[in-house]
């Protein structure tokens, strides 16, 4: 349908090329270069923040210290978290794939506000900027990605400007979130209702519903938190008659909903790996659809299960907890309708589908860890232990990261134009895969053993299991380190890819590899359901 | 040691408290119940993968939109289930918040990086805590700067302590010995140092310690102290010189509280403070507050937030003027005033 004359003759302009130069990306308003500048700028932050967890896995090789001293440990684990959280999974998955992929998946040629689409990024790396120069030029932070008060308003790191940061960033994500909205309902092509968008489409739907609406708050919090530390109002330091906890409960309830800003993304991924690779209509469309804004709704409601332990009233914990587990309702649909789509398909089990099964593995331990936290008697022992880094690990790493990979993996022809090598991609997934279970399921014994997190020095009982969490990492490294090899090398050497290599049916397969600058040459009509594979003869 | 063996359970540590036997059953039920919805996914995944991969030939794909059934089937289990679990987490949860009566209390308060015990009789220990076995016990906790947590992992209880608040545990001990106490809320640079020990005395142990500050051989040997050449004092302790309610008896003197309160049950320009310590006040706009440890501390340091029915709001606030220790002093008096 999409095929063209200049197509035909393998000589077509397309997004990456069409313009040339630093400042033609620099000021372009394409949703597709905006889209692969968040990747690289997400992936340079993904890989300093890696980084910093290497450092922190090989400082505890051993009970005391090995490479560095408490402080500099204190700051590295706040740098990991707060980098990873505001810098990379929060804008990953969204802006990045989430940029390229909209317009497509939707048929139509840009997003609904091309110039705040823009603005977005700047702003984005405005705050991500102050982060970075509160580290480079400051004294850094070290109050845990949290900035739990009143030890942030004690603190002598350079607290302000790495909260002015996140102030900042939270605008960008607040703009990428109403673009989406605006687009998904103004800019659907000819017959593509709610009920025919791809599930990649509802997640960043729901998603994009949170940052709008919950992203403002974190952004007081920080406002406040500034004021405090400037100015000394009292609102949370209790030397001044504020309330330390009350701080707890404005910053998770942003950074609950964020969590899952953070994971339905990568659920929309996984359902569209997963009917693309199975050859087969996604089991149960509507239940995935709507679970994901049911799961975006709860979110809303349940910060309070990160404070069980903090002093709040036993009738707030009697109302979190029931709120709680009832999150795991739509997560559990998800996840049995997800395996029931496999059931008499025509599985195909390249790199994006063994990241599409794996997520399945390790979000069902994510989210199976995560009722003992719900439970609020267990929650008691476990508040604050390794079991917590390991459920939180297990849903963000083995859910968001690893869906992201097999998006990358499964998108990556379509946005570069040529394939990755599919044997060195798989030996990638193994050592993430293997390597992820070794860094982790470690850390669930030694939580539910009572060792705390943020331990700089650990009781030496814990040692064996540190080591090993640390050689896991290492494996992990090397995983991603592969996958960053071959699809760099893919993107310029790797071999030419066909408009649709999968065989699939959502609407970006119907444009070139890469699309041309305005996507589609005639206005696409949908006239069905976006997984409409017939029964076929394997 | 020994109890390593006898309980071999999803957690294998000691279950030191009445509490960790209830948080271990559900606890336990939570690891099966995951071990097997775990198999039975990755076994219906991997099965699925292997039996309709593509390249097993000569057969056709199902086109299959949902069913209705299995959907309310897979959402009406996990509902029940959940429901289970956060009932049962909340049953035991509310179980072991409940107060003690006449439990034995200490006062502990959390500073970067050391834990402050004080024990009625006016002994103060640092960074050990020793309590009866087989009584019920009430931890009194704040903080004096930023926020902590009071973890025993052998209990399987944590609180946090947090500055301007009192927050509290209460257990009832079952197992003699020494069992570790962590800070489990970051709380700065040497947040992984700010340990103690807990040890666990029989009771007659226990008053003979509280009494003299010295450890009976016996105790010695069980809690392994003898082993380790342990001193009689421990470190940081001091020896009473005056109960705790003595102390805030003084300091209702010396602080002038007199003047408008009496300890007779007689009103003055302010209520009595005879008997008043776990009634329920009317106040001056109509609600109600039942008189515990926090409104005690918060009607010295900011009095006018809530003012008792029928009298004026005169009081001065006492914020800066009053240490951590001065007010547990006070509120130990308050509640001697029977």
């Amino acid at each position: 349908m999409a095929t063209t004359h200049e197509a035909a003759h393998g000589n077509h302009a397309n997004y990456l090329n069409e313009s040339k130069g630093i400042w033609s990306w620099m000021v372009t308003l394409d949703h597709k270069r905006i889209g692969v500048m968040y990747l690289w700028t997400t992936m340079i932050f993904f890989t300093i923040a890696g980084f910093l967890a290497l450092a922190l896995r090989l400082e505890h090789w051993g009970p005391t210290q090995n490479i560095m001293g408490a402080d500099t440990y204190n700051k590295v684990f706040t740098l990991h978290g707060a980098i990873m959280v505001f810098m990379f999974i929060i804008p990953s998955i969204p802006a990045a794939l989430g940029n390229f992929l909209l317009p497509l998946m939707l048929g139509t040629k840009d997003v609904a506000f091309p110039r705040l689409n823009l603005a977005s990024y700047y702003v984005f790396l405005v705050g991500a900027a102050m982060t970075v120069g509160a580290i480079l030029f400051g004294n850094s932070v070290d109050t845990g990605w949290t900035f739990y008060t009143p030890y942030s308003i004690k603190s002598g790191s350079s607290v302000v400007l790495v909260v002015m940061g996140v102030f900042v960033m939270g605008f960008s994500s607040i703009f990428t979130g109403l673009n989406f909205i605006a687009t998904i309902h103004k800019l659907r092509a000819p017959g593509m209702t709610f009920h025919r968008m791809p599930l990649f489409i509802w997640a960043t739907y729901a998603t994009s519903i949170l940052q709008v609406l919950a992203t403002p708050v974190i952004g007081i919090t920080m406002f406040l938190l500034m004021m405090e530390r400037v100015l000394h109002v009292g609102i949370f330091d209790p030397k001044l008659g504020g309330d330390p906890v009350l701080f707890q409960h404005f910053f998770w309830f942003y950074s609950h909903p964020a969590v899952y800003i953070m994971i339905l993304p990568g659920m929309g991924i996984v359902s569209e790996i997963i009917a693309t690779f199975s050859r087969k209509p996604i089991f149960g469309y509507r239940a995935i659809a709507y679970s994901s804004l049911a799961i975006a709704g709860i979110s809303f409601l349940v910060w309070g299960h990160h404070m069980f332990t903090s002093g709040q009233s036993d009738f707030s914990n009697f109302l979190f907890s029931l709120l709680t587990v009832l999150v795991a309702v739509p997560t559990a649909i998800k996840i049995f309708n997800w395996t029931a789509t496999l059931y008499k398909g025509s599985i195909k089990l390249d790199v994006p589908m063994l990241y599409a099964l794996s997520f399945i593995f390790l979000f069902t331990i994510g989210g199976l860890t995560g009722l003992f936290l719900a439970a609020l008697s267990v929650d008691v022992h476990l508040h604050d232990t390794y079991f917590v880094v390991a459920h939180f690990h297990y849903v963000m790493m083995g859910g968001t990261v690893i869906a992201l990979l097999g998006g990358l993996h499964y998108w990556w022809p379509k946005m570069f134009g040529r394939m990755y090598p599919e044997s060195i991609g798989r030996v990638g997934w193994a050592c993430v895969f293997f390597g992820f279970n070794l860094l982790f399921l470690p850390q669930f014994w030694m939580g539910s053993h009572g060792m705390p997190r943020r331990y700089y020095n650990y009781p030496a009982e814990f040692t064996l299991s540190h080591q090993i969490s640390t050689v896991g990492s290492w494996l992990v490294a090397l995983g991603f380190l592969i996958h960053f090899a071959s699809l760099l090398w893919a993107s310029k050497y790797g071999k030419k890819a066909s408009e649709n290599p999968w065989g699939a049916k959502t609407l970006e397969w119907t444009v070139e590899s890469p699309p041309t600058l305005h996507n589609f040459h005639t206005m696409p009509t949908v006239n069905s359901f976006p997984y409409e594979y017939k029964p076929e003869k394997v | 040691m020994f109890w390593h063996k006898a309980y071999a359970g999803t957690i294998s540590l000691p279950q030191a408290a009445t509490n960790a036997v209830r948080i271990d059953a559900l606890h336990d039920f939570l690891w099966w119940m995951s071990v097997f919805f775990l198999a039975l996914i990755t076994f219906a995944t991997l099965y699925f993968a292997w039996k309709y991969h593509r390249s097993k030939k000569g057969r056709e794909t199902a086109y299959i939109l949902g069913s209705h059934t299995l959907e309310a089937i897979w959402t009406i289990i996990p509902l029940i289930l959940m429901l289970v679990i956060f009932a049962w987490g909340y049953r035991d949860y509310l179980w072991l918040r409940t107060e003690p009566q006449n439990p034995v209390e200490i006062n502990v308060i959390g500073r970067q990086w050391l834990w402050n015990f004080e024990y009625p009789n006016g002994r103060k220990t640092m960074n050990e805590v020793y309590v009866p076995k087989g009584k019920a016990v009430k931890m009194i906790m704040t903080s004096e700067d930023v926020l902590h947590s009071f973890y025993v992992p052998n209990f399987r209880l944590k609180q946090d302590v947090v500055p301007g608040m009192y927050t509290y545990i209460a257990f009832e001990a079952t197992l003699t010995g020494e069992h570790p106490v962590y800070c489990a809320e970051y709380c700065g640079t040497s947040h992984s140092d700010m340990l103690a020990k807990l040890f666990v005395l029989e009771p007659k142990d226990y008053d003979e310690w509280l009494e003299t500050g010295k450890l009976s051989a016996a105790a010695k040997n069980y809690i392994g102290a003898a082993a380790k050449g342990k001193p009689d004092q421990p470190k940081g302790s001091a020896a009473p010189t005056q109960s705790l309610a003595d102390r805030g008896k003084e300091l209702f003197n010396s602080k002038g509280c007199f003047a408008c309160h009496t300890a007779d049950g007689t009103p003055k320009v302010g209520p009595t403070l005879k008997g008043v310590f776990g009634k329920t006040e009317e106040l001056a706009d109509g609600s109600t507050v039942k008189i515990d440890e926090n409104y005690i501390r918060e009607s010295l340091m900011e009095p006018q937030k809530r003012i008792t029915k029928g009298f004026p709001p005169s009081m001065p606030p006492f914020k800066g003027l009053l240490s951590d220790e001065e007010v547990n002093a006070l509120i130990a008096y308050i509640k001697s005033l029977k």
